[in-house]
Protein backbone atom coordinates (compact mmCIF):
# COMPACT_ATOMS: atom_id res chain seq x y z
CA UNK A 1 0.00 0.00 0.00
CA UNK A 2 1.41 3.40 -0.93
CA UNK A 3 0.61 5.99 1.69
CA UNK A 4 -1.11 9.19 0.59
CA UNK A 5 -0.47 10.75 3.97
CA UNK A 6 2.59 9.67 5.90
CA UNK A 7 3.51 11.14 9.26
CA UNK A 8 6.82 10.15 10.83
CA UNK A 9 8.10 10.94 14.31
CA UNK A 10 5.95 14.08 14.54
CA UNK A 11 6.50 16.26 17.59
CA UNK A 12 4.57 19.41 18.48
CA UNK A 13 4.59 22.00 21.23
CA UNK A 14 2.16 24.45 22.79
CA UNK A 15 4.57 27.11 24.03
CA UNK A 16 6.97 25.25 26.32
CA UNK A 17 4.91 22.13 26.76
CA UNK A 18 5.32 19.25 24.34
CA UNK A 19 2.02 17.76 23.18
CA UNK A 20 3.14 15.23 20.56
CA UNK A 21 6.05 12.89 21.28
CA UNK A 22 6.80 11.27 17.93
CA UNK A 23 3.54 10.37 16.17
CA UNK A 24 3.74 7.84 13.32
CA UNK A 25 0.78 7.48 10.99
CA UNK A 26 0.21 6.08 7.50
CA UNK A 27 -2.98 6.45 5.51
CA UNK A 28 -3.44 4.92 2.09
CA UNK A 29 -5.36 6.56 -0.71
CA UNK A 30 -9.11 6.14 -0.17
CA UNK A 31 -8.55 4.65 3.26
CA UNK A 32 -10.33 5.73 6.44
CA UNK A 33 -8.48 5.48 9.72
CA UNK A 34 -9.72 6.32 13.19
CA UNK A 35 -7.59 7.60 16.06
CA UNK A 36 -8.88 6.50 19.46
CA UNK A 37 -7.68 7.68 22.84
CA UNK A 38 -8.68 9.43 26.03
CA UNK A 39 -9.15 13.17 26.31
CA UNK A 40 -5.90 15.09 26.27
CA UNK A 41 -3.66 12.42 24.72
CA UNK A 42 -3.05 14.55 21.61
CA UNK A 43 -5.66 13.41 19.05
CA UNK A 44 -6.86 16.90 18.14
CA UNK A 45 -3.29 18.19 18.31
CA UNK A 46 -2.28 15.52 15.80
CA UNK A 47 -4.88 16.77 13.30
CA UNK A 48 -4.08 20.44 13.91
CA UNK A 49 -0.36 19.78 13.53
CA UNK A 50 -0.82 17.84 10.28
CA UNK A 51 -2.97 20.72 8.99
CA UNK A 52 -0.23 23.18 9.95
CA UNK A 53 -2.34 25.14 12.43
CA UNK A 54 0.25 24.34 15.08
CA UNK A 55 3.51 25.63 13.65
CA UNK A 56 5.87 24.63 16.45
CA UNK A 57 6.48 21.12 15.11
CA UNK A 58 9.23 18.71 14.12
CA UNK A 59 9.40 15.44 12.25
CA UNK A 60 7.96 14.68 8.86
CA UNK A 61 4.54 15.06 7.23
CA UNK A 62 4.36 13.89 3.62
CA UNK A 63 1.25 14.35 1.54
CA UNK A 64 1.41 12.50 -1.79
CA UNK A 65 5.19 12.49 -1.32
CA UNK A 66 5.43 16.23 -0.75
CA UNK A 67 7.02 17.50 2.46
CA UNK A 68 4.39 19.67 4.17
CA UNK A 69 6.45 21.05 7.06
CA UNK A 70 7.72 23.99 5.04
CA UNK A 71 4.33 24.84 3.50
CA UNK A 72 2.74 27.99 4.99
CA UNK A 73 -0.70 27.51 6.56
CA UNK A 74 -2.65 29.37 3.88
CA UNK A 75 -1.09 27.19 1.16
CA UNK A 76 -1.64 23.86 2.92
CA UNK A 77 -5.23 23.42 1.68
CA UNK A 78 -4.04 23.76 -1.93
CA UNK A 79 -2.23 20.46 -1.52
CA UNK A 80 -5.62 18.78 -1.13
CA UNK A 81 -6.12 18.51 2.61
CA UNK A 82 -8.94 19.90 4.73
CA UNK A 83 -9.81 20.06 8.42
CA UNK A 84 -13.18 20.01 10.19
CA UNK A 85 -12.58 21.08 13.79
CA UNK A 86 -14.35 19.55 16.77
CA UNK A 87 -16.02 22.88 17.58
CA UNK A 88 -17.07 22.94 13.89
CA UNK A 89 -15.85 26.46 13.23
CA UNK A 90 -19.13 27.80 11.85
CA UNK A 91 -19.00 31.58 11.50
CA UNK A 92 -21.78 33.49 13.27
CA UNK A 93 -21.50 36.60 11.11
CA UNK A 94 -21.82 34.58 7.89
CA UNK A 95 -25.01 33.04 6.51
CA UNK A 96 -25.19 29.30 5.95
CA UNK A 97 -24.45 29.79 2.26
CA UNK A 98 -21.58 32.21 2.93
CA UNK A 99 -20.16 29.60 5.31
CA UNK A 100 -20.49 27.01 2.55
CA UNK A 101 -18.79 29.22 -0.01
CA UNK A 102 -16.00 30.40 2.29
CA UNK A 103 -13.21 27.86 1.66
CA UNK A 104 -11.79 28.35 -1.83
CA UNK A 105 -11.99 25.39 -4.23
CA UNK A 106 -8.51 23.85 -4.40
CA UNK A 107 -9.07 21.09 -6.96
CA UNK A 108 -11.67 19.76 -9.36
CA UNK A 109 -13.81 16.88 -8.15
CA UNK A 110 -15.46 18.57 -5.17
CA UNK A 111 -19.22 18.65 -4.80
CA UNK A 112 -21.06 21.58 -6.30
CA UNK A 113 -23.73 23.49 -4.39
CA UNK A 114 -26.57 21.45 -5.92
CA UNK A 115 -25.00 18.16 -4.87
CA UNK A 116 -24.39 19.50 -1.38
CA UNK A 117 -27.95 20.71 -1.00
CA UNK A 118 -29.17 17.33 -2.24
CA UNK A 119 -27.05 15.54 0.36
CA UNK A 120 -27.97 18.06 3.10
CA UNK A 121 -31.48 19.38 2.33
CA UNK A 122 -31.63 21.19 5.70
CA UNK A 123 -28.86 23.51 4.60
CA UNK A 124 -30.78 24.55 1.49
CA UNK A 125 -33.80 25.41 3.59
CA UNK A 126 -31.75 27.53 5.95
CA UNK A 127 -29.19 28.96 3.56
CA UNK A 128 -29.86 32.60 4.49
CA UNK A 129 -29.82 32.06 8.29
CA UNK A 130 -26.75 33.01 10.29
CA UNK A 131 -24.48 29.95 10.49
CA UNK A 132 -24.65 29.54 14.25
CA UNK A 133 -28.47 29.60 14.34
CA UNK A 134 -28.40 26.00 13.08
CA UNK A 135 -28.74 23.05 15.45
CA UNK A 136 -25.59 21.22 16.51
CA UNK A 137 -26.23 18.45 13.99
CA UNK A 138 -26.88 20.90 11.17
CA UNK A 139 -23.71 22.80 12.06
CA UNK A 140 -21.73 19.57 11.82
CA UNK A 141 -23.28 18.86 8.41
CA UNK A 142 -22.43 22.40 7.32
CA UNK A 143 -18.84 22.06 8.56
CA UNK A 144 -18.41 18.87 6.54
CA UNK A 145 -20.28 20.12 3.47
CA UNK A 146 -18.14 23.24 3.42
CA UNK A 147 -14.97 21.16 3.08
CA UNK A 148 -16.47 18.80 0.51
CA UNK A 149 -16.97 21.68 -1.92
CA UNK A 150 -13.25 22.34 -2.11
CA UNK A 151 -12.20 19.14 -3.88
CA UNK A 152 -9.70 18.04 -1.23
CA UNK A 153 -8.51 14.43 -1.19
CA UNK A 154 -7.67 14.06 2.51
CA UNK A 155 -10.18 14.97 5.21
CA UNK A 156 -9.13 15.46 8.83
CA UNK A 157 -12.31 15.10 10.89
CA UNK A 158 -12.32 15.79 14.63
CA UNK A 159 -15.06 14.12 16.70
CA UNK A 160 -17.95 14.73 14.33
CA UNK A 161 -20.49 12.89 16.52
CA UNK A 162 -19.73 14.60 19.81
CA UNK A 163 -22.85 15.72 21.63
CA UNK A 164 -25.24 14.76 18.83
CA UNK A 165 -28.44 12.68 18.95
CA UNK A 166 -28.21 9.05 17.73
CA UNK A 167 -30.27 9.75 14.62
CA UNK A 168 -27.84 12.53 13.59
CA UNK A 169 -24.86 10.31 14.37
CA UNK A 170 -26.32 7.71 12.02
CA UNK A 171 -26.74 10.38 9.35
CA UNK A 172 -23.10 11.43 9.72
CA UNK A 173 -22.14 7.76 9.33
CA UNK A 174 -24.04 7.64 6.04
CA UNK A 175 -22.33 10.78 4.79
CA UNK A 176 -18.92 9.32 5.64
CA UNK A 177 -19.82 6.11 3.78
CA UNK A 178 -20.70 8.22 0.77
CA UNK A 179 -17.39 10.06 0.97
CA UNK A 180 -15.52 6.77 1.10
CA UNK A 181 -17.43 5.75 -1.98
CA UNK A 182 -16.09 8.84 -3.72
CA UNK A 183 -12.53 7.83 -2.82
CA UNK A 184 -11.98 10.34 -0.01
CA UNK A 185 -9.12 9.59 2.36
CA UNK A 186 -10.22 10.26 5.95
CA UNK A 187 -8.42 10.64 9.26
CA UNK A 188 -11.14 10.47 11.91
CA UNK A 189 -10.74 11.26 15.59
CA UNK A 190 -13.51 9.62 17.63
CA UNK A 191 -14.33 8.72 21.21
CA UNK A 192 -17.21 6.56 20.02
CA UNK A 193 -15.39 3.49 18.66
CA UNK A 194 -18.63 1.56 18.06
CA UNK A 195 -19.68 4.28 15.62
CA UNK A 196 -16.25 4.31 14.00
CA UNK A 197 -16.11 0.51 13.71
CA UNK A 198 -18.96 0.61 11.15
CA UNK A 199 -17.07 2.81 8.72
CA UNK A 200 -13.33 2.81 9.41
CA UNK A 201 -10.70 0.53 7.83
CA UNK A 202 -8.14 0.71 10.60
CA UNK A 203 -7.76 1.97 14.16
CA UNK A 204 -4.85 3.76 15.74
CA UNK A 205 -4.63 3.87 19.53
CA UNK A 206 -3.09 6.97 20.99
CA UNK A 207 -1.67 7.66 24.44
CA UNK A 208 0.69 10.29 25.84
CA UNK A 209 1.28 12.03 22.54
CA UNK A 210 2.11 8.98 20.45
CA UNK A 211 0.52 6.01 18.73
CA UNK A 212 0.57 2.89 20.87
CA UNK A 213 -1.32 0.51 18.62
CA UNK A 214 -2.54 0.03 15.05
CA UNK A 215 -4.87 -2.70 13.79
CA UNK A 216 -7.50 -3.31 11.09
CA UNK A 217 -11.16 -3.06 12.05
CA UNK A 218 -11.61 -6.82 11.63
CA UNK A 219 -9.20 -7.31 14.52
CA UNK A 220 -11.34 -5.23 16.91
CA UNK A 221 -12.86 -8.17 18.86
CA UNK A 222 -9.36 -9.48 19.72
CA UNK A 223 -8.16 -6.04 20.77
CA UNK A 224 -10.88 -5.11 23.22
CA UNK A 225 -8.58 -5.62 26.22
CA UNK A 226 -5.94 -3.30 24.80
CA UNK A 227 -8.63 -0.84 23.79
CA UNK A 228 -10.18 -0.75 27.24
CA UNK A 229 -6.79 -0.13 28.76
CA UNK A 230 -6.01 2.78 26.43
CA UNK A 231 -9.48 4.29 26.62
CA UNK A 232 -9.68 3.66 30.33
CA UNK A 233 -13.26 2.42 30.12
CA UNK B 1 -40.73 84.35 10.53
CA UNK B 2 -41.75 80.72 11.07
CA UNK B 3 -40.80 79.43 14.50
CA UNK B 4 -40.39 75.87 15.72
CA UNK B 5 -39.94 75.22 19.45
CA UNK B 6 -39.32 78.96 19.82
CA UNK B 7 -36.47 78.88 17.29
CA UNK B 8 -36.52 80.37 13.78
CA UNK B 9 -36.84 77.53 11.29
CA UNK B 10 -33.93 78.89 9.24
CA UNK B 11 -31.60 78.60 12.22
CA UNK B 12 -32.86 75.13 12.99
CA UNK B 13 -32.42 73.85 9.44
CA UNK B 14 -29.09 75.60 9.10
CA UNK B 15 -27.68 73.88 12.16
CA UNK B 16 -29.27 70.62 11.12
CA UNK B 17 -27.27 70.88 7.89
CA UNK B 18 -24.07 71.70 9.78
CA UNK B 19 -24.79 68.69 11.98
CA UNK B 20 -25.37 66.50 8.95
CA UNK B 21 -22.06 67.65 7.40
CA UNK B 22 -20.13 66.99 10.60
CA UNK B 23 -22.03 63.73 10.96
CA UNK B 24 -20.89 62.72 7.46
CA UNK B 25 -17.26 63.15 8.48
CA UNK B 26 -17.83 61.38 11.81
CA UNK B 27 -19.53 58.49 10.03
CA UNK B 28 -16.84 58.06 7.35
CA UNK B 29 -14.01 58.24 9.86
CA UNK B 30 -15.56 56.04 12.53
CA UNK B 31 -16.46 53.55 9.80
CA UNK B 32 -12.77 53.26 8.87
CA UNK B 33 -11.82 52.84 12.51
CA UNK B 34 -14.48 50.16 12.95
CA UNK B 35 -13.30 48.24 9.88
CA UNK B 36 -9.70 48.28 11.10
CA UNK B 37 -10.56 47.44 14.70
CA UNK B 38 -12.90 44.63 13.64
CA UNK B 39 -10.23 42.58 11.90
CA UNK B 40 -6.89 43.84 13.20
CA UNK B 41 -7.94 44.55 16.80
CA UNK B 42 -5.88 47.71 16.47
CA UNK B 43 -7.22 51.05 17.67
CA UNK B 44 -5.89 53.17 14.84
CA UNK B 45 -4.79 56.40 16.47
CA UNK B 46 -3.19 57.41 13.16
CA UNK B 47 -6.66 57.75 11.62
CA UNK B 48 -6.78 61.51 12.10
CA UNK B 49 -3.33 61.84 10.57
CA UNK B 50 -4.41 59.74 7.58
CA UNK B 51 -7.43 62.02 7.16
CA UNK B 52 -5.12 65.05 7.27
CA UNK B 53 -2.82 63.30 4.80
CA UNK B 54 -5.78 62.97 2.41
CA UNK B 55 -6.45 66.70 2.56
CA UNK B 56 -2.75 67.49 2.06
CA UNK B 57 -2.30 65.10 -0.85
CA UNK B 58 -5.23 66.84 -2.55
CA UNK B 59 -3.83 70.30 -1.72
CA UNK B 60 -0.26 69.49 -2.84
CA UNK B 61 -1.54 67.71 -5.95
CA UNK B 62 -3.39 70.85 -6.93
CA UNK B 63 -0.48 73.19 -6.09
CA UNK B 64 2.31 71.29 -7.80
CA UNK B 65 0.72 68.93 -10.32
CA UNK B 66 -2.48 70.74 -11.18
CA UNK B 67 -4.61 67.76 -10.11
CA UNK B 68 -8.17 69.07 -9.74
CA UNK B 69 -10.66 68.15 -7.02
CA UNK B 70 -12.37 65.39 -9.02
CA UNK B 71 -9.13 63.62 -9.88
CA UNK B 72 -7.96 64.09 -6.29
CA UNK B 73 -11.12 62.41 -5.04
CA UNK B 74 -10.03 59.24 -6.88
CA UNK B 75 -6.23 59.44 -6.61
CA UNK B 76 -5.88 60.57 -2.99
CA UNK B 77 -7.60 57.61 -1.30
CA UNK B 78 -5.35 55.30 -3.35
CA UNK B 79 -2.23 57.19 -2.26
CA UNK B 80 -3.24 57.15 1.40
CA UNK B 81 -4.28 53.47 1.15
CA UNK B 82 -0.88 52.61 -0.32
CA UNK B 83 0.79 54.51 2.50
CA UNK B 84 -1.37 52.54 4.96
CA UNK B 85 -0.50 49.23 3.29
CA UNK B 86 3.24 49.95 3.54
CA UNK B 87 2.95 50.95 7.20
CA UNK B 88 0.94 47.80 7.99
CA UNK B 89 3.29 45.45 6.15
CA UNK B 90 6.55 46.90 7.41
CA UNK B 91 5.64 47.92 10.95
CA UNK B 92 2.16 47.27 12.31
CA UNK B 93 2.13 43.57 11.32
CA UNK B 94 5.05 42.96 13.68
CA UNK B 95 2.87 43.86 16.65
CA UNK B 96 -0.09 41.47 16.15
CA UNK B 97 1.28 38.84 18.51
CA UNK B 98 1.73 41.38 21.28
CA UNK B 99 -0.77 43.04 23.60
CA UNK B 100 -3.24 45.27 21.64
CA UNK B 101 -1.84 48.20 23.58
CA UNK B 102 1.28 48.09 21.38
CA UNK B 103 -0.76 48.70 18.23
CA UNK B 104 -2.44 51.66 19.89
CA UNK B 105 0.87 53.13 21.05
CA UNK B 106 2.46 52.56 17.66
CA UNK B 107 -0.33 54.27 15.71
CA UNK B 108 -0.37 57.10 18.26
CA UNK B 109 3.35 57.62 17.72
CA UNK B 110 2.87 57.39 13.97
CA UNK B 111 0.21 60.12 14.12
CA UNK B 112 2.60 62.39 16.04
CA UNK B 113 5.36 61.78 13.49
CA UNK B 114 3.14 62.45 10.47
CA UNK B 115 1.54 65.54 11.98
CA UNK B 116 4.88 66.84 13.25
CA UNK B 117 6.44 66.43 9.81
CA UNK B 118 3.65 68.38 8.11
CA UNK B 119 3.76 71.07 10.76
CA UNK B 120 7.47 71.44 10.23
CA UNK B 121 7.03 71.63 6.45
CA UNK B 122 3.91 73.76 6.19
CA UNK B 123 3.41 75.44 9.56
CA UNK B 124 0.33 75.17 11.74
CA UNK B 125 -1.76 77.67 9.78
CA UNK B 126 -4.42 76.32 7.43
CA UNK B 127 -4.03 76.35 3.65
CA UNK B 128 -7.14 77.22 1.64
CA UNK B 129 -8.56 74.69 -0.83
CA UNK B 130 -11.36 76.01 -2.95
CA UNK B 131 -14.65 74.37 -3.71
CA UNK B 132 -14.63 72.89 -7.23
CA UNK B 133 -16.26 75.39 -9.68
CA UNK B 134 -19.00 72.89 -10.61
CA UNK B 135 -20.21 72.91 -7.03
CA UNK B 136 -19.68 76.59 -6.18
CA UNK B 137 -22.64 78.64 -5.02
CA UNK B 138 -25.81 77.28 -3.58
CA UNK B 139 -29.46 76.62 -4.11
CA UNK B 140 -32.27 78.60 -2.54
CA UNK B 141 -34.74 76.05 -1.24
CA UNK B 142 -37.21 78.79 -0.29
CA UNK B 143 -36.97 78.09 3.43
CA UNK B 144 -33.16 78.06 3.47
CA UNK B 145 -30.01 78.54 1.39
CA UNK B 146 -28.22 75.25 0.67
CA UNK B 147 -24.55 75.46 -0.38
CA UNK B 148 -24.13 73.00 -3.26
CA UNK B 149 -20.81 71.62 -2.07
CA UNK B 150 -22.21 70.77 1.35
CA UNK B 151 -25.13 68.92 -0.17
CA UNK B 152 -22.61 67.07 -2.32
CA UNK B 153 -20.58 66.05 0.76
CA UNK B 154 -23.64 64.65 2.51
CA UNK B 155 -24.66 62.59 -0.53
CA UNK B 156 -21.15 61.33 -1.34
CA UNK B 157 -20.39 60.31 2.23
CA UNK B 158 -23.71 58.49 2.44
CA UNK B 159 -22.87 56.63 -0.78
CA UNK B 160 -19.36 55.93 0.55
CA UNK B 161 -20.73 54.53 3.80
CA UNK B 162 -23.28 52.31 2.07
CA UNK B 163 -20.70 51.08 -0.44
CA UNK B 164 -18.28 50.15 2.36
CA UNK B 165 -21.05 48.46 4.32
CA UNK B 166 -22.07 46.47 1.21
CA UNK B 167 -18.45 45.52 0.50
CA UNK B 168 -18.17 43.99 3.96
CA UNK B 169 -21.65 42.53 4.42
CA UNK B 170 -22.56 41.45 0.89
CA UNK B 171 -19.46 40.38 -1.06
CA UNK B 172 -17.22 37.32 -1.08
CA UNK B 173 -14.24 39.40 0.03
CA UNK B 174 -16.37 40.77 2.86
CA UNK B 175 -17.29 37.27 4.00
CA UNK B 176 -13.55 36.48 4.18
CA UNK B 177 -13.06 39.56 6.31
CA UNK B 178 -15.93 38.70 8.65
CA UNK B 179 -14.80 35.08 8.98
CA UNK B 180 -11.19 36.12 9.63
CA UNK B 181 -12.45 38.45 12.36
CA UNK B 182 -14.01 35.45 14.11
CA UNK B 183 -11.36 32.77 13.62
CA UNK B 184 -8.28 33.78 11.59
CA UNK B 185 -6.43 30.48 12.02
CA UNK B 186 -9.28 28.40 10.60
CA UNK B 187 -9.79 30.82 7.71
CA UNK B 188 -6.12 30.52 6.91
CA UNK B 189 -6.33 26.72 7.10
CA UNK B 190 -9.06 26.94 4.44
CA UNK B 191 -6.43 28.41 2.11
CA UNK B 192 -7.17 32.11 2.46
CA UNK B 193 -4.18 34.39 2.86
CA UNK B 194 -5.10 36.19 6.07
CA UNK B 195 -1.97 38.40 6.28
CA UNK B 196 -2.89 39.89 2.89
CA UNK B 197 -6.46 40.42 4.14
CA UNK B 198 -5.09 42.33 7.11
CA UNK B 199 -3.01 44.57 4.84
CA UNK B 200 -5.99 45.19 2.55
CA UNK B 201 -8.19 46.04 5.53
CA UNK B 202 -5.76 48.55 6.96
CA UNK B 203 -5.34 50.06 3.50
CA UNK B 204 -9.12 50.27 3.11
CA UNK B 205 -9.47 52.06 6.46
CA UNK B 206 -6.65 54.47 5.64
CA UNK B 207 -8.06 55.05 2.16
CA UNK B 208 -11.46 55.93 3.66
CA UNK B 209 -9.76 58.44 5.96
CA UNK B 210 -7.90 59.91 2.96
CA UNK B 211 -11.15 60.16 0.97
CA UNK B 212 -12.80 61.96 3.89
CA UNK B 213 -9.82 64.30 4.05
CA UNK B 214 -10.32 65.35 0.41
CA UNK B 215 -14.03 65.96 1.03
CA UNK B 216 -13.18 68.05 4.09
CA UNK B 217 -10.48 70.16 2.43
CA UNK B 218 -12.84 72.78 0.89
CA UNK B 219 -14.95 73.04 4.07
CA UNK B 220 -12.30 73.19 6.78
CA UNK B 221 -8.87 74.43 5.88
CA UNK B 222 -6.02 72.08 5.07
CA UNK B 223 -3.89 72.10 8.20
CA UNK B 224 -1.55 69.61 9.89
CA UNK B 225 -3.72 69.52 13.00
CA UNK B 226 -7.12 69.13 11.33
CA UNK B 227 -7.12 65.43 12.17
CA UNK B 228 -6.21 65.84 15.82
CA UNK B 229 -9.19 68.10 16.38
CA UNK B 230 -11.61 65.69 14.77
CA UNK B 231 -10.31 62.31 15.85
CA UNK B 232 -11.16 62.72 19.53
CA UNK B 233 -14.83 63.21 18.63
CA UNK B 234 -14.63 60.28 16.22
CA UNK B 235 -13.35 58.01 18.98
CA UNK B 236 -16.34 59.05 21.07
CA UNK B 237 -18.57 58.14 18.12
CA UNK B 238 -16.96 54.70 17.89
CA UNK B 239 -17.43 54.13 21.61
CA UNK B 240 -21.11 55.13 21.43
CA UNK B 241 -21.70 52.98 18.34
CA UNK B 242 -19.86 49.95 19.68
CA UNK B 243 -16.31 48.95 18.77
CA UNK B 244 -16.08 47.11 15.47
CA UNK B 245 -19.75 47.47 14.49
CA UNK B 246 -19.88 48.72 10.87
CA UNK B 247 -23.52 49.79 10.80
CA UNK B 248 -23.20 51.13 14.34
CA UNK B 249 -20.35 53.41 13.30
CA UNK B 250 -22.30 54.83 10.35
CA UNK B 251 -25.63 55.43 12.12
CA UNK B 252 -23.98 56.79 15.25
CA UNK B 253 -21.79 59.15 13.19
CA UNK B 254 -24.78 60.85 11.58
CA UNK B 255 -26.82 60.74 14.78
CA UNK B 256 -24.20 62.44 16.90
CA UNK B 257 -23.43 65.00 14.19
CA UNK B 258 -27.08 65.98 14.18
CA UNK B 259 -27.30 65.92 17.98
CA UNK B 260 -24.36 68.31 18.06
CA UNK B 261 -25.98 70.59 15.46
CA UNK B 262 -29.28 70.72 17.30
CA UNK B 263 -27.55 71.48 20.58
CA UNK B 264 -26.06 74.53 18.88
CA UNK B 265 -29.61 75.79 18.25
CA UNK B 266 -31.10 75.15 21.64
CA UNK B 267 -28.16 75.46 24.02
CA UNK B 268 -25.02 76.58 22.16
CA UNK B 269 -22.82 76.47 25.25
CA UNK B 270 -23.14 72.68 25.42
CA UNK B 271 -22.51 71.92 21.76
CA UNK B 272 -18.82 71.13 22.24
CA UNK B 273 -19.44 68.60 24.97
CA UNK B 274 -22.76 67.04 24.03
CA UNK B 275 -21.13 64.09 22.23
CA UNK B 276 -19.00 63.30 25.25
CA UNK B 277 -22.00 63.56 27.56
CA UNK B 278 -23.83 61.07 25.35
CA UNK B 279 -20.74 58.85 25.38
CA UNK B 280 -20.64 58.87 29.18
CA UNK B 281 -24.34 58.01 29.43
CA UNK B 282 -24.04 55.20 26.87
CA UNK B 283 -21.00 53.77 28.65
CA UNK B 284 -22.96 53.70 31.90
CA UNK B 285 -26.06 52.08 30.43
CA UNK B 286 -24.64 49.97 27.60
CA UNK B 287 -20.86 49.56 27.95
CA UNK B 288 -20.66 47.62 24.65
CA UNK B 289 -22.11 50.60 22.75
CA UNK B 290 -25.50 51.07 21.11
CA UNK B 291 -24.82 48.57 18.32
CA UNK B 292 -22.05 46.51 19.92
CA UNK B 293 -22.49 42.90 20.88
CA UNK B 294 -21.93 42.18 24.54
CA UNK B 295 -18.71 40.21 24.56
Amino acid sequence: MTALLEVTNLEAWYGESQALHGVDLKVGEGEMITILGRNGVGKTTTLRTIMGMIRNRKGSIRLAGKDMLSVPLHKTAKHGIGFVPEERGIFATLTVEENLMLPPVVAAGGMDLDEIYELFPNLLERRTSPGTKLSGGEQQMLAMARILRTGIKVLLLDEPTEGLAPVIVQRIGEVLQKLKGRGMTVVLVEQNFRFAAKITDRFYLMDHGQMVGDFPVSDLPNRMGELNKVLGV
Amino acid sequence: MTMIFGVPIQALLGQLLVGLINGSFYAMLSLGLAVIFGLLRVINFAHGAQYMLGAFVAYLGLQYLGINFWAALVITPLVVALFGAIIERLLLSRLYDLDPLYGLLFTFGLALVIEGTFRWLYGAAGQPYSVPPQLAGGTNLGFMFLPNYRAFVVVVSLVGCIATWALIEKTRLGSYLRAATENPTLVQAFGINVPVLLTLTYALGAGLAGFTGVLAAPIYQVSPLMGTNLIIVVFAVVVVGGMGSIMGAIVTGYMLGIAEGLTKVFYPEASNIVIFVIMAIVLLIRPAGLFGKDA
